[in-house]
């Protein structure tokens, strides 16, 4: 771990127990953040992104369970830590911003009286003194008419707004960390972009650094200094922003940028990914999880899987990497 | 080219019913006073024309009224007003409940948003992609399921799978199940609402390819609603841009994004995430759009959020104005031509016309 890392997720593995067996979600999963850096956490829908956030926060499902690794946030284990020592972090240093605003909002109580919560169980901020800090709080995440919208109850706002508020209370005790869960799913592309905007300035006003856990490469490659792309609880890829989008160099991350659709000129140009992720519950996963889909596999993807550095910060986790001057369709921009 | 549906002037209002002072609208009810509720304008004076293999665009915020715009044409509710013509024939007199059983009926089929909430799921695939050819076509027997297998096998949905319930189906299969179904009367027009939202960018790449062939083969148009305007770029040719129940611009896909006139337009195209960090413009929309319940008919939609907001633009709303080979709903959209293409663009655009 280096001396700037604010978290440091190492060898995370996560099993589900269900009825029809063991679901291998997170294997060896390994990435840090530094202070103030803003990564991204990328991958189709099953990968594992919200399960490592999960983890790290100490919120899994009762049937989810850490079989390894560690995640350290400055001294503390935070995989290892009591749950009273893991009450006093999350929140406080560590906040989480979930997908959907409206389920994640108490829905029978004030959201100025949420906020207020939040910055009197842990912004040590006198009870009698909360109320006004939290309609400051909405004033500083852009909710017009603040006073009046304290009052208000979630269902009263739309999708924007609620955001805003959940952005209020994850910030409202100044972590240096936050963990935003596909915050803007669900929201217009208009909206999506004063939400990231939002989150972006916080970041930087205040030194905190941010995951950012997205679906859309696009929009991971436009907010984030660095993008870990996950396939299958397996980090495949991780590197910084420009490298990963221009010379992705696992096999799935090429595909992954070839189907984004701002990457291509026309629609012929757009590749799907062949295959569909493997079933975790399998006990014959191979040991790289993406062989079975991936064109460019070789004998030794069924014995082990390497995590080779082929640049500086940049890990990928194959024994065939693209090489790096794969020709590279891409139409940055397109107009 | 020919037209195929020709919608002129189309409105839909939702009276809204509850409000704060219910007992005093009762009292006057009672007393046998007429009274007028206050109303939603979902769709407000919408005119647009698809023509024959074409592929259109509708874009817009939720909440702008595209899905209510698009339930209307393919006559699944009512219009307040206006004329729906498919082929030169009037469809929004019917009552939506008639034109169920109408022979028209195959002629607009949909696409729903997420295929795993719009098929039965007490249907089989089978029985899904068949109920329509029984109802519409009133096929059964053996050529009903000739026709069902042709019909998967051209989405690309192998027959073993069949006889299978949408909860043991892939996501990208349902979805190939719900354009199977949709496509199996044989329309000539199909209304796409969303179609790969549900999925994953894995597999929306070969949905969308797969129903890019399809129009091809099958000489259809599409109207293909989506709030991705990445995707639109790609799928259509001509695009509106829907907002608070009008439409502000429309033009052709390209050009619309490459140029947008519009500032709602513009703030649309400069909020698409662009991939590996090209420079976007930081044009960004304040505020909450206005309310869409009785709007001042003199004010502009988008005013108090537009970063114009000039005085014109709340004692005047702006009519959609043709500019060159586009249709725009600002007052200043001939500054943004000038400014944007430069002059001798904008004199050639204007010969166009």
């Amino acid at each position: 771990m280096t001396a700037s890392s604010v978290l440091c997720v190492e060898g995370l593995s996560v099993e589900f127990r269900t009825r029809s067996g063991r679901v291998r979600a997170l294997d060896n999963v390994t990435f840090n953040v530094r202070k103030g850096e803003t990564i991204a956490l990328v991958g189709e829908s099953g990968s594992g992104k919200s399960v490592s956030a999960y983890a790290i926060m100490g919120i899994l499902d009762p049937a989810g369970r850490v079989t390894n690794g560690q995640a350290m946030f400055g001294e503390i284990d935070l995989l290892a830590a009591s749950p009273k020592r893991l009450a006093a972090v999350r929140g406080r240093q560590i906040s989480m911003i979930f997908q959907n605003p409206r389920t994640a909002l108490n829905p029978i109580r004030p959201v100025g009286r949420q906020i207020a919560d939040v910055l009197v169980r842990h912004g040590r901020v006198p009870a009698r003194e909360a109320p006004q800090q939290a309609v400051e709080m909405l004033r500083a995440v852009g909710i017009s008419d603040p006073a009046r919208r304290a009052s208000g109850y979630p269902f009263e706002m739309s999708g924007g707004m609620c955001q805003r508020v959940m952005i209020a209370i994850a910030l409202a005790a100044k972590p240096s960390l936050l963990i935003a869960d596909e915050p803007t799913t669900g929201l217009d592309v208009t909206t999506q972009a004063v939400i990231m905007d939002l989150i972006a300035d916080f970041a930087t006003q205040r030194g905190m650094a941010t995951i950012f856990i997205t679906h859309d490469l696009a929009l991971a490659s436009q907010r984030a200094t660095r993008i870990v792309v996950m396939h299958a609880g397996h980090v495949v890829e991780n590197a910084p922003t420009l490298d990963l989008c221009t010379q992705p160099r696992h096999p799935y991350t090429a595909e992954l940028v070839a189907a984004t659709p701002d990457s291509a000129a026309n629609l012929d140009d757009l590749a799907a990914i062949p295959g569909s992720l493997p079933d975790l519950r399998r006990t014959d996963l191979p040991p790289c999880r993406y062989s079975e889909r991936c064109p460019r596999k070789t004998e030794l993807c069924s014995q082990s899987l390497p995590l080779t550095s082929v640049g500086p910060e940049h890990i990928v986790a194959c024994w065939n990497p693209l090489p790096v001057h794969a020709p590279l369709k891409l139409a940055i921009g397109a107009s | 080219m020919t037209v195929l549906l020709d919608v002129d002037h189309v409105s839909k209002f939702f009276p809204v019913g509850s409000g704060p002072n219910q007992l005093a609208r009762l009292k006057r009810r009672l007393s046998g006073g007429a009274e007028k509720l206050p109303k939603v304008y979902a769709v407000d004076n919408v005119s647009l024309v698809i023509n024959k293999g074409e592929t259109v665009g509708l874009v817009g915020e939720s909440g702008c009224g595209k899905s209510t715009l698009v339930r209307a044409l393919t006559r699944l509710i009512d219009v307040s007003g206006g004329s729906i013509k498919l082929g030169g024939r009037e469809l929004a007199l019917k009552p939506a409940r008639v034109f169920a059983r109408d022979r028209d009926r195959a002629r607009i089929q949909m696409v729903f948003q997420d295929a795993g909430d719009s098929i039965n799921p007490r249907f089989t695939a089978f029985d899904a992609i068949a109920d329509p050819l029984r109802r519409l076509r009133n096929i059964r027997g053996k050529t009903l399921k000739e026709r069902v297998e042709a019909v998967a096998g051209q989405c690309g949905l192998p027959s073993v799978l069949l006889s299978r319930f949408p909860h043991q189906l892939s996501g990208g299969q349902r979805a190939r199940v719900g354009i199977a179904r949709a496509i199996a009367t044989e329309p000539d027009l199909l209304v796409l609402d969303e179609p790969t939202a549900a999925l994953d960018v894995s597999v929306q790449a070969v949905i969308l390819q797969l129903l890019q062939r399809l129009r091809r083969e099958l000489g259809m148009s599409y109207l293909f609603v989506s709030h991705d305007l990445s995707l639109v770029r790609l799928l259509c040719d001509h695009v509106m841009v829907m907002y608070l129940g009008k439409i502000v611009e429309s033009g052709p896909a390209r050009a619309v994004f490459e140029r947008p006139w519009h500032p709602y337009t513009q703030a649309l195209v400069a909020a698409v995430p662009r991939f590996a960090g090209a420079a976007a413009e930081r044009l960004r929309l304040r505020g909450e759009p206005r309310s869409p319940i009785d709007p001042d008919p003199n004010v502009c939609r988008f005013y108090g959020r537009c970063p114009i907001g000039a005085s014109d633009c709340k004692t005047k709303a702006p009519v959609l104005r043709r500019i060159g080979c586009r249709h725009v709903a600002c007052h200043f959209a001939e500054e943004f031509v000038v400014q944007r293409v430069g002059p001798v663009h904008a004199a050639q655009a204007n010969r166009q016309i």
